[in-house]
């Protein structure tokens, strides 16, 4: 070592002892004052969830105390003799919600296999972002595509073929009988499906990709084929995680407002048919609750959101759970 | 034996097939969307679309009140909901390995960032709009914020955990307490992830429409007070499309494709941004 | 235990680590004497990091683990509740297994350390990262771009900068948790080199399970097997005449 080398590191060696212990006090204060103050934020998402649950039964207590467990029952919707029964918008929720499920479940699954098994490789990343585009456009442009361009198409198209063919069968018929409107329910399930599309897809597709190339090599060393191998090792490997995309692709729909409120037709009326008017929840609140007259009406309307929350509190709550279900395989098997 | 392999061959070759038309169906849809959007919309672009406000029904306008709300409503609450998701999502991510809070928070979190929006609308006017009796920006803004907020989290914990343990203890071993090791070392290792995820929270409340309908409302006037009703793009498209006047309806496509246009290039930029973050 | 009166920087005395209920070191007793270089060795998964992670407490950082017995520094007890942690791990450097650079310039890199504990000008800062770098032999190769990412250095390049980092801070004792097993034989000769040299002010603990690298750097040799300490002493003494016939086994290779 040098002189100079030698100068500071004796200069050093005397500094170093001046550390003093209110420097380290502070740092303890600084260190106590960071973890409680990023706890204290933590801690509001929990208020927040508690406030948004409180606020909603405050809200809708006018209308469960008038109703009580009837309104879930009730088809009946009239401001102006203030009864009011939530039967429609509940069905027409999970009506819209599980068309959107039966569309998009199988497009989404091959849409994942496609990317993980099928897709040349410089495909992959171009196809999976115009996908996840497709997840990016707000739900206001669904909404507005789906009034002006889908419905009308869909009416003129799509839904005479579907009262001659699908209307005049046995049990189902009913089902799809009626005005060639365009809007209605069946067009927000469609419209929904294409929302939930994206979100499913790229879940099916993270899973899949996870699944141990080993495992698919043996199955293809026994002489099985694509499909083979994704039907039978791919999906049994990840269906917690197939199920608990799709869950979340359902709680999208569930909650959807905009491109559920230009196309549903909102009307209170409980039809048998799809290609009918009717409502949902979240379009209901979206087209009345700025207008609505008195506090039951009001209250009502609040009450629709709880039921709202709380059903897609229970699906998400569900997929959740499964999806940790699968990370703890996971862990199991590292 | 040959007749089951065809049989085997054939399926495979069928859903293979299918799932390649599972494809094109997903892409078909987002073609024809984004075709119609800039058919209508690049009618509706012109100077006056940014220079002048809402009309009336009949009249020549633009949507210079609407833009300007929906800039001031998106900034107030990123400016809300970034600092508090960030602090939160360090509290996840750096302290979260003891205790019931952060499980309970994520778990949580995981909700409020799949909740439908619309209750997040409904929330904020019964604990602030319906109190101080009127629609205002603030309101809109508080809403949106709430958005922001499980984004943000979610997307810093992540980035957080993909910070190396070595690198906590590297910077602990050194002697570092650790809020400086969080300030000084994690949270850099993890900007450009968190930066990402601010763009896809902002990307996301640009185009949200069902929390501002309860909250902000709208306005047909020019006002950038928070205190009062405010304009924002969303809803206006909302009301001009829903309306049965063929020139709000050209507005509300002139709007539909300026929002869009703004979210997915947020989107992409976010992607670009996290990918160099990725490559280094 | 070492002839030559040597005094005792740290010491472990019926010393016990655990992970949750997994009993992970078991009744350890051990002395490290000051400036010298001290191995552990032993198979995968025997302790030996672990031990190493207690001496400057670093299993603090995590939950469910915890510890019973004695381990002093320097006489006084690095387990005892009022023993502040980060002053304890300024005085107790540690290196890790693959370089950690922090993401900022070398200089910050240096900086950051020395700006927990101590205030110094701008030209004594600039002494004291020259003076870092040269012990740990980086200087010459970085002197012209101390102001790039510590993140742009080779794996070698990175691994003494870590060295420089923990230096820097004046430790009297550097831990190094296999520093050379990500790196190529040039650099690990270097870092071993270096090793050398720092051990006339430090004392140093270092682990490997590279036994020519354990022979090659170290003054003692501690074996460890399943969480016991079997055998420690001269590093020439427990190559060459190891006590216990399970050193001798994992020595001559018949065994791990």
């Amino acid at each position: 070592m040098n002189l100079l080398g030698l100068y500071t590191s004796l200069k050093i060696r005397s500094m170093a002892n001046t550390i003093n212990t209110a420097d380290l006090k502070r740092q303890h204060l600084f260190d106590m004052l960071f973890r409680n103050g990023t706890r204290i934020f933590a801690f509001l998402v929990l208020v927040l969830l508690g406030g948004i649950i409180v606020s909603l039964i405050i809200g809708s207590l006018p209308s469960i105390q008038k109703f009580g467990l009837s309104f879930l029952a009730s088809s009946e919707w009239d401001p102006v003799q203030e009864n009011f029964g939530a039967l429609v918008p509940i069905v027409g929720t999970l009506v819209t919600s599980f068309i959107a499920l039966l569309i998009g479940i199988p497009i989404s699954f091959g849409i994942a296999l496609y990317l993980t098994e099928l897709s040349p490789k410089w495909l992959k990343r171009p196809l999976g972002i115009a996908i996840e585009l497709l997840a990016g456009i707000p739900s206001i442009i669904y909404g507005m595509w789906g009034l002006f361009i889908f419905a009308p198409w869909f009416g003129d198209n799509i839904q005479p073929w579907i009262n001659d063919n699908l209307g005049t069968l046995p049990l189902i018929g009913e089902f799809f009988q009626g005005p060639p409107l365009g809007i209605g329910m069946l067009t927000s399930g469609i419209i929904l499906a294409i929302m939930v599309i994206p979100f499913i897809s790229s879940v099916m597709r993270d899973v899949f990709e996870i699944v141990p190339s080993m495992l698919k090599e043996s199955a293809y060393g026994l002489g099985a084929t694509t499909w083979e191998v994704v039907w039978n090792v791919v999906l049994p490997y990840t269906r917690v995680g197939v199920i608990g995309g799709i869950m979340l692709g359902l709680g999208r729909a569930l909650g959807e407002t905009m491109a559920v409120t230009f196309v549903i037709g909102n009307a209170h009326e409980l039809n048998k048919s799809l290609l009918m008017p009717g409502n949902s929840i979240a379009s209901a609140l979206a087209n009345e609750f700025t207008e609505a007259v008195g506090d039951l009406y009001t209250s009502a309307l609040i009450e629709l959101g709880l039921i709202l929350f709380f059903i897609t509190f229970v699906v998400l709550s569900l997929s959740k759970l499964l999806l940790l279900q699968l990370a703890k395989q996971e862990g199991k098997r590292t | 034996m040959i007749s089951l392999y065809a049989k085997r061959r054939f399926i495979n070759g069928f859903n293979l097939a299918m799932s390649l038309a599972a494809m094109m169906f997903g892409l078909f849809w987002l073609i024809w969307i984004l075709i119609t959007l800039f058919n209508a919309g690049i009618g509706a672009i012109s100077p006056a679309l940014f220079t002048e406000m809402t009309p009336p029904p009949g009249e020549n306008g633009g949507l210079l009140n609407a833009i300007a709300g929906s800039l001031m409503m998106t900034v107030v609450a990123t400016l809300i909901g970034t600092p508090v998701g960030i602090l939160a999502g360090i509290y996840l991510a750096e302290y979260g390995n003891r205790g019931w809070l952060a499980p309970a928070t994520r778990f949580i979190n995981d909700i409020l960032l799949s909740a439908p929006s619309i209750v997040i609308g409904l929330f904020v006017y019964a604990i602030y709009v319906a109190k101080v009796g009127h629609f205002s920006g603030w309101g809109g803004a508080f809403a949106l914020s709430l958005i922001v907020i499980p984004v943000v989290i979610r997307t810093t914990e992540n980035m957080l955990k993909l910070v190396p343990n070595s690198l906590r203890e590297a910077a602990a071993a050194l002697g570092a307490p650790q809020w400086k090791v969080i300030a000084q070392v994690t949270i850099r290792a993890s900007r450009a992830g968190i930066l990402t995820g601010i763009l896809l929270a902002i990307a996301r409340i640009s185009g949200e429409t069902a929390p501002l309908l309860f909250t902000s409302l709208n306005n047909q006037f020019w006002s950038l007070n928070m205190n009062e009703p405010m304009a924002n793009l969303p809803v206006v498209i909302f009301q001009f499309a829903m309306s049965p006047y063929e020139d709000w309806q050209r507005l509300a496509w002139g709007g539909a494709l300026l929002i869009t246009i703004a979210v997915l290039g947020l989107n992409i930029l976010a992607r670009i941004l996290f990918r160099q973050k990725t490559v280094n | 235990m070492f002839a030559d009166g040597q005094k005792i920087k740290i010491t472990a005395r019926s010393f016990n680590f655990y992970y949750g209920k997994f009993h992970a070191l078991k009744n350890i007793n051990l002395e490290v004497p000051e400036k010298q270089v001290m191995a552990f060795i032993g198979p995968s998964g025997c302790g030996k990091s672990t031990l190493l992670r207690t001496f400057n407490r670093m299993y603090d950082l995590y939950p469910g683990q915890s510890t019973n017995g004695e381990l002093l520094l320097d006489g006084k007890s690095i387990l005892d509740k009022n023993m502040d942690v980060n002053l304890l791990r300024s005085k107790v450097g540690m290196v890790f297994q693959k370089p950690t650079p922090f993401p900022m310039s070398i200089y910050e890199n240096i900086a950051f350390g020395v700006r927990l504990y101590e205030r110094l000008s701008r030209s004594e800062m600039d002494d004291r990262v020259e003076w870092a770098l040269k012990k740990a032999a980086l200087w010459e190769e970085v002197k012209a771009k101390l102001s790039q990412s510590g993140l742009s250095l080779s794996g070698g390049q990175q691994q003494r900068l870590c060295i420089a980092r923990s230096v820097a801070v004046k430790p009297d004792v550097l831990l190094l948790d296999e520093p050379t097993s990500a790196l190529d034989p040039i650099s690990t000769a270097k870092i071993e080199e270096l090793v050398y040299e720092l051990k006339a002010d430090y004392t140093i603990v270092i682990v490997t399970h590279n036994m020519q690298q354990a022979a090659r750097v170290s003054d003692f040799t501690a074996y460890m097997y399943l969480g016991e300490l079997i055998e420690v002493g001269k590093t020439d003494m427990v190559f060459t005449n190891p006590k216990q016939k399970a050193t001798e086994d994992y020595i001559t290779g018949k065994f791990g």
